[in-house]
């Protein structure tokens, strides 16, 4: 710990008994009372059903014979090993982030906690549902290399501060690494082809390379937006009003039908690779919007002292304008690539079989005939563990350098 | 504007001129005509303060040295330079001209020290070592080495503007800029800031300092101009300013500000 490290304090808080506190919020009138009482009636009876129904009702079989379809897919069972390297990579990177982000403040915050459980109760929900013993003990190590790794990375961070600004680009590279790693690209034995992609890997794989490639489309657009280059300004104008005026499913479709047509003959790219365009021209539009926003926020008074001390634009714009730029709108920015995530299941409608898609088609086998209230509940809850935890995680790196610029 | 261009004391004294603006004419949204043919030499060494009413075009008619504003008439040459559209000419300016804001334009996201070497770093092109090394100097010079590690948004008025000082000192200018340095401070704080402006002055930098402290003026001062509507009225010494202003417009001005 270094001496200048602000150290917080909270506000002291006045302790009051549990009586004290549901007499004044709970039943301090009776219309109050009466409010109380109702809501209590309601979500009791909601509580009592869904339990019933999760508890005894639901054939949660169709769940635990199709586990690794839902999560993998059709992925080559010898070669599974990738995808569990790839997922150690990034929980070792996650771990490891957490970490140095949170070098200065106490690692398990209520965030912390909070993430740490959610985390908690998908291994638990995971090993109900796994059978194997190989998998149960990876799954279990997971969640273990993860809070190790949060540990090491703020003893490394509070030893190296400077670390915390190479994490994007080390998160770039994790992602190239992974993405090799599922593809059989390294690691030796056969490549497995991206249409052959499909459940939750097809859905995390694209959501991915859609949000890590619009980023700098859409930074670039913004930039387009404001530029003094007519031409440039007006290509970008036109871009994004365009892109913003259509549905997404009207893009994955044109993505699916076009992008063969311009593309010279004897390219057909994979259906996957065409999906993913379409998310990503769609995505960057929406980024430019609220990147442009970021870039009104920074104040005529930055770029002028830059100026005056002899920046050229370039470094004008990459040092100055764009670091405060984009701080100021990474709830935003995480808010659009939460429901970029959700997007994805739009691919089912264009004919992957992302994890939406793989629901329907296991909910086709006549075997599972009429079991759609199980898998969608199914579906609906890993994309609610994915968008929580994207959720609490820019909340931590918000406060985090909400910490140190302020 | 064709008046006869006003005989400057500057001139007689044969020192070196480093920047001679002549007849600059401004039009903001070519029709508010802000600066109506401005003329100006500063020598070497020297420090200048300019002062008038708000809206006179003080901020605007300084911003023109370091092509922070364009002009449509007249020249400005700084150290030489012409200052044309030129962005070699403007580049080659900007590295002699160094410039404190009213509203300080520090950047939040960098530190004290980060603020200060960023220019040297990607302009001058040295090595972070030495950059780091000289602002090391020049923060203790203004007072605020302990703060080195801290940000901006950490520090008081006061202790931002001396930041924005050492950050400007750092490029090594020829010429200091200054725009109402103290106008956005507290009381209190006006002191920390002219302090460092004093002995910053009698270092021999070259300055030009839009400022209404009359204090800093009489005592630091080598010529105060006073500026009214788009044109510089009077041009003298201080102690002829304050004392024995010739022109009516003068007289108006300092019985607002006096008091
Ligand atoms: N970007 C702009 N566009 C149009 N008019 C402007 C612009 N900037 C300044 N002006 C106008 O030009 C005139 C001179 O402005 P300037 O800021 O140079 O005055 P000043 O003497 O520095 O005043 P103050 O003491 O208030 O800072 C003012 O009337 C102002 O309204
Ligand atoms: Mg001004």
């Amino acid at each position: 710990m270094t001496t200048d490290t602000p150290v917080f304090v909270g506000p002291p808080t006045r302790q009051i008994s549990p009586w004290a506190w549901a007499h004044k919020n709970l039943f301090s009138n009776w219309l109050n009372t009466l409010l109380t009482i109702v809501s209590v009636l309601i979500l009791g009876w909601v509580v009592i059903g869904l339990s019933t129904w999760i508890f005894s009702q639901a054939q949660w079989a169709v769940i635990r014979d199709n586990f690794r379809l839902f999560l993998v897919g059709r992925y080559p069972v010898q070669a599974l090993w990738r995808v569990w390297a790839s997922l150690g990579l990034i929980v070792a990177m996650g771990g490891i982030s957490w970490g140095i982000l949170a070098r200065n403040i106490r690692l398990l915050d209520r965030r912390g906690l909070l993430l740490l459980g959610i985390l908690a109760a998908t291994v638990v929900i995971v090993l109900a549902l796994l059978t194997d013993p190989r998998s149960i003990a990876l799954s279990l190590g997971m969640l273990v290399l993860l809070v190790v790794l949060a540990f090491v990375g703020q003893r490394l961070g509070q030893a190296y501060p400077p670390l915390g600004t190479w994490l994007p680009l080390g998160w770039l590279v994790g992602f190239l690494i992974a993405y090799a790693l599922v593809r059989g690209l390294i690691g030796g034995g056969q490549p497995v082809k991206l249409d052959d992609l499909s459940g939750l890997l097809l859905t995390l794989l694209t959501a991915i390379v859609s949000i890590v490639v619009s980023f700098p489309f859409g930074v670039l657009l913004a930039l387009g937006r404001r530029s003094e280059l007519p031409v440039v300004r007006w290509l970008s104008i036109a871009y994004i009003e365009l892109v913003r005026g259509l549905p997404l499913v009207t893009i994955l479709f044109a993505a699916q039908l076009l992008v063969p047509l311009v593309l010279p003959t004897g390219i057909r790219p994979e259906r996957v690779m065409r999906a993913i365009v379409g998310l990503t021209l769609f995505s960057a539009a929406y980024l430019a919007e609220n990147v442009r926003g970021g870039l009104q926020s920074v104040p005529r008074g930055q770029v002028e002292a830059a100026k005056a001390l002899g920046l050229n634009p370039v470094l004008n714009t990459s040092l100055i304008v764009l670091p405060q730029a984009l701080k100021a709108v990474i709830p935003t920015i995480v808010g659009q690539f939460i429901s970029l995530f959700k997007d994805t299941s739009l691919l089912a409608i264009v004919g992957l079989t992302e994890l939406l898609g793989m629901g329907q088609s296991i909910l086709a086998n006549p075997q599972y005939i009429g079991k759609n209230a199980e898998v969608y509940a199914f579906i609906g809850l890993i994309y609610w563990i994915c968008c929580y935890a994207m959720s609490i995680a820019s909340q931590r790196l918000e406060k985090q350098l909400g910490v140190t610029h302020r | 504007m064709t008046q006869p261009q006003m005989e400057s004391i500057a001139d007689k004294t044969g020192a070196e001129p480093i920047i001679v603006a002549k007849n600059v004419e401004k039009w903001y949204d070519n029709n508010f005509h802000v600066l109506k043919g401005v003329s100006l030499t500063v020598n070497k060494g020297e420090v200048v303060v300019v002062m008038g009413p708000s809206g006179s075009g003080k901020s605007t008619f300084i911003r023109t040295f370091n092509a922070l504003e364009p002009y449509q008439k007249g020249s400005i040459e700084i150290d030489g330079i012409q200052l044309t559209h030129d962005l070699k000419n403007i580049d080659a300016i900007r590295r002699e001209v160094g410039m404190v804001f009213q509203q300080f334009n520090l950047f939040p996201h960098l530190t004290v020290l980060q603020n200060v070497t960023l220019a040297p770093i990607w302009v001058r092109r040295w090595s972070k070592a030495k950059a780091e090394e000289i602002a090391m100097q020049l923060l203790e010079r203004v007072g605020i080495l302990n703060q080195a590690s801290k940000f901006p948004g950490q520090l008081s008025g006061g202790q931002q503007q001396r930041v924005a000082i050492a950050r400007a000192l750092a490029m090594q200018p020829k010429i200091m800029l200054f725009d109402e340095p103290t106008s956005a401070l507290d009381p209190e704080m006006v002191r920390e800031v002219l302090d460092v402006m004093r002995t910053l002055a009698n270092s021999g930098i070259t300055m030009v300092c839009v400022t209404h402290e009359v204090g800093f003026a009489r005592e630091v001062a080598d010529r105060v101009v006073l500026m009214a509507d788009g044109m510089l009225v009077e041009e003298a010494t201080p102690a002829e300013f304050f004392n024995n202003p010739k022109e009516e417009r003068s007289k108006k001005f300092l019985s607002q500000i006096l008091h």
